[in-house]
């Protein structure tokens, strides 16, 4: 077996029902798209059935036993991301819809903001080539709606981020650098601690995109020194419609409402109203009460495999993918080829067939990837490419899926009558 | 395993991905158009060149996949030397065979090659790419109408 697998991979495994069924002609299911989305264990499955079925209920607004053992629910499950991610407070980790919500509300809030907070022309706000699209445009946004600037860290060669002209692009002009932990194309993982350093000294906000490291990489809010850090459920094995945003108390509470409406208020008058403390002003509306709590399953079942375990898991997986994609002719990986410096997300071009067609005869021999852009067209056009084949791993990821990945790229290469 | 690729794969689909006929960007036209597929950022370049009401040139920069640049490839043998009109309707089949989720017997004699991506229509995914270049020429056509009335 290989040093760093987690030793109960097949009880895990089977703590995924998904992973049992199969496919067209009875193929089994190789599932290497967990960067999109992770499978869910059914103890989250079960966890959102249940409260479903014996506690449902809107929360904080019904005066009833069921409404009570509802936001009881609810409000356990902001408990535990906020253990899960070591936040000082329950009280700075705000539900979002996803990620991409999380970080629109803070480039949102920080238009509107007034005072220290306001950005406006000579402003700079700092991101980087290699982001996904949901921390890209929210800050083009901004920026253009304020007549602020918007500038941005490149890439290496090898994918990594050039820090060459870190002196030059954080400034006492930048407001906010915002960047992702962990690529979601090219695997990089970024020294987010040394930027939000930086970052600090010339009093910016730093926001930390950690979609692609929250389900891979023991996150700790303090170490990274981030003001805000988000991330989504459905990655760390947890349902879709729900996302965290966590930030600072300070600045939580500087920055104006997000989305009016219930719950995020203290009282209503037809003149004006005021808000509701944190958490509760960046939560208008009903919340997704039954994603919360799946997402607390999700949490705590990721914690009791240990995050320290599943980092050394995706290690010894992703150096074994990347051995095995190695071998295979006019393949080239984008990003790190040092398995001990990247995640489990690996993307790659191979000669004489396009990443569509790839994905497809993969997906013929039961072998799910994801083939475009992956929401990364600036990283992509940096490596001169227009799209991409990306395998990516995850706690329950076995080296014979990985074998089986290989040989269907051999079996491409031959069915495309490459080489 | 391998019929249900085969039937999406055809040969000639495979022919016309490694030489795509009528390829690369030619003067003159009337209209220039760019599209993409937001999806996997498959994109073309395409311009038209109408003369005396028949499609005179349609030449075209494509980058994606085998299906998409197939398909700009069939696209031109099938448009170019016709009537507007009569490219037209031959736009209007292809793209009923797209959408027919494959139940939409193709018509060789209008389709030619073009009969070969019946089997794409199954594979719903697929669909955008084969009409790509399609979407392309209808819009720079309609613009070269425009341009020239």
């Amino acid at each position: 077996m290989l040093p760093g697998l987690l030793p109960e991979l097949e009880v895990i495994r089977k703590d995924f029902p998904i992973l049992e069924r199969t496919l067209a002609g009875g193929l089994p299911l190789v599932y290497l798209d967990s960067a999109n989305t992770s499978q869910k264990p059914q103890c989250v499955i079960d966890a959102m059935v249940d409260h479903l079925e014996r506690h449902n209920a809107n929360v904080a607004r019904a005066m009833h036993q069921l409404g009570a053992e509802s936001s009881e629910a609810f409000e356990n499950a902001r408990d535990v991301v906020a253990r899960f991610i070591g936040a000082p407070s329950r009280d700075e980790v705000v539900f979002t819809k996803n990620a991409s919500e999380a970080l629109n509300l803070v480039a949102n809030t920080l238009a509107w903001a007034t005072g220290d907070l306001a950005i406006g022309e000579g402003d700079e706000v700092v991101i980087t080539e290699m982001e996904h699209h949901s921390n890209i445009v929210p800050w083009q946004l901004l920026t253009e709606r304020k007549g602020a600037t918007l500038r941005w860290f490149g890439l290496t060669d090898d994918g990594e981020l050039d820090l060459s002209d870190i002196d030059s692009l954080i400034t006492e002009r930048t407001k906010v650098v915002s960047l992702t932990w962990v690529s979601n194309m090219l695997g990089t993982i970024n020294p987010v601690t040394e930027i939000a350093r930086r970052a600090h000294e010339v009093g910016a906000i730093v926001v930390v995109d950690a979609s692609q490291a929250a389900p891979q990489l023991p996150v700790d809010v303090t170490e990274v020194d981030a003001d805000v850090l988000v991330f989504t459920g459905h990655k760390v094995v947890g349902p879709t419609g729900i996302g965290v945003l966590w930030g600072k108390r300070s600045l939580l509470e500087q920055l104006p409402p997000f989305l009016g409406g219930g719950e995020m208020i203290e009282t209503v008058r037809m003149e004006r109203s005021t808000y509701a403390g944190i958490p509760h002003r960046f939560e208008a509306g009903t919340p997704p009460i039954v994603e919360a709590v799946g997402l607390g399953a999700a949490l705590e079942y990721l914690a009791a495999v240990g995050m320290d375990n599943i980092h050394r898991h995706e290690q010894a997986i992703t150096a074994y993918a990347l051995e095995g994609l190695a071998t295979i002719p006019g393949l080239r990986v984008m990003g790190p080829l040092d398995a001990t410096r990247r995640g489990g997300a690996v993307a790659f071009e191979m000669d004489g067939v396009h990443p569509h067609d790839i994905a497809q005869v993969l997906d013929s021999r039961g072998v799910a990837v994801r083939a475009g852009h992956h929401c990364a067209k600036p990283a992509h056009a940096r490596f001169g490419v227009q799209s991409s084949t990306r395998m990516s791993s995850y706690l329950y990821t076995t080296p014979a899926e990985i074998d089986a990945l290989v040989e269907g790229l051999e079996h491409t290469r031959a069915y495309f009558k490459v080489g | 395993m391998n019929a249900e690729l085969d039937s999406l794969y055809q040969e000639i689909i495979l022919d016309h991905y490694k030489n795509p006929h009528h390829a690369g960007l030619r003067d003159p036209y009337e209209a220039e158009v760019h599209h993409v597929n937001p999806t996997c950022g498959d994109e073309v370049t395409l311009r038209v060149h109408l003369d005396g009401g028949t499609v005179a040139d349609v030449s075209y920069d494509a980058v994606g996949c085998s299906i998409s640049q197939a398909s700009a490839s069939v696209l031109t043998d099938l448009v170019i030397g016709k009537p507007v009109d009569e490219a037209m309707s031959v736009h209007q089949e292809f793209l009923a065979l797209m959408q027919g989720k494959g139940t939409v017997e193709p018509d060789e004699d209008v389709l030619e090659d073009g009969i070969a991506f019946a089997g794409v229509a199954k594979f719903p995914a697929r669909v955008k790419c084969a009409l790509l270049s399609w979407m392309a020429w209808k819009d720079a056509t309609t613009r070269s109408l425009e341009e020239t009335r």
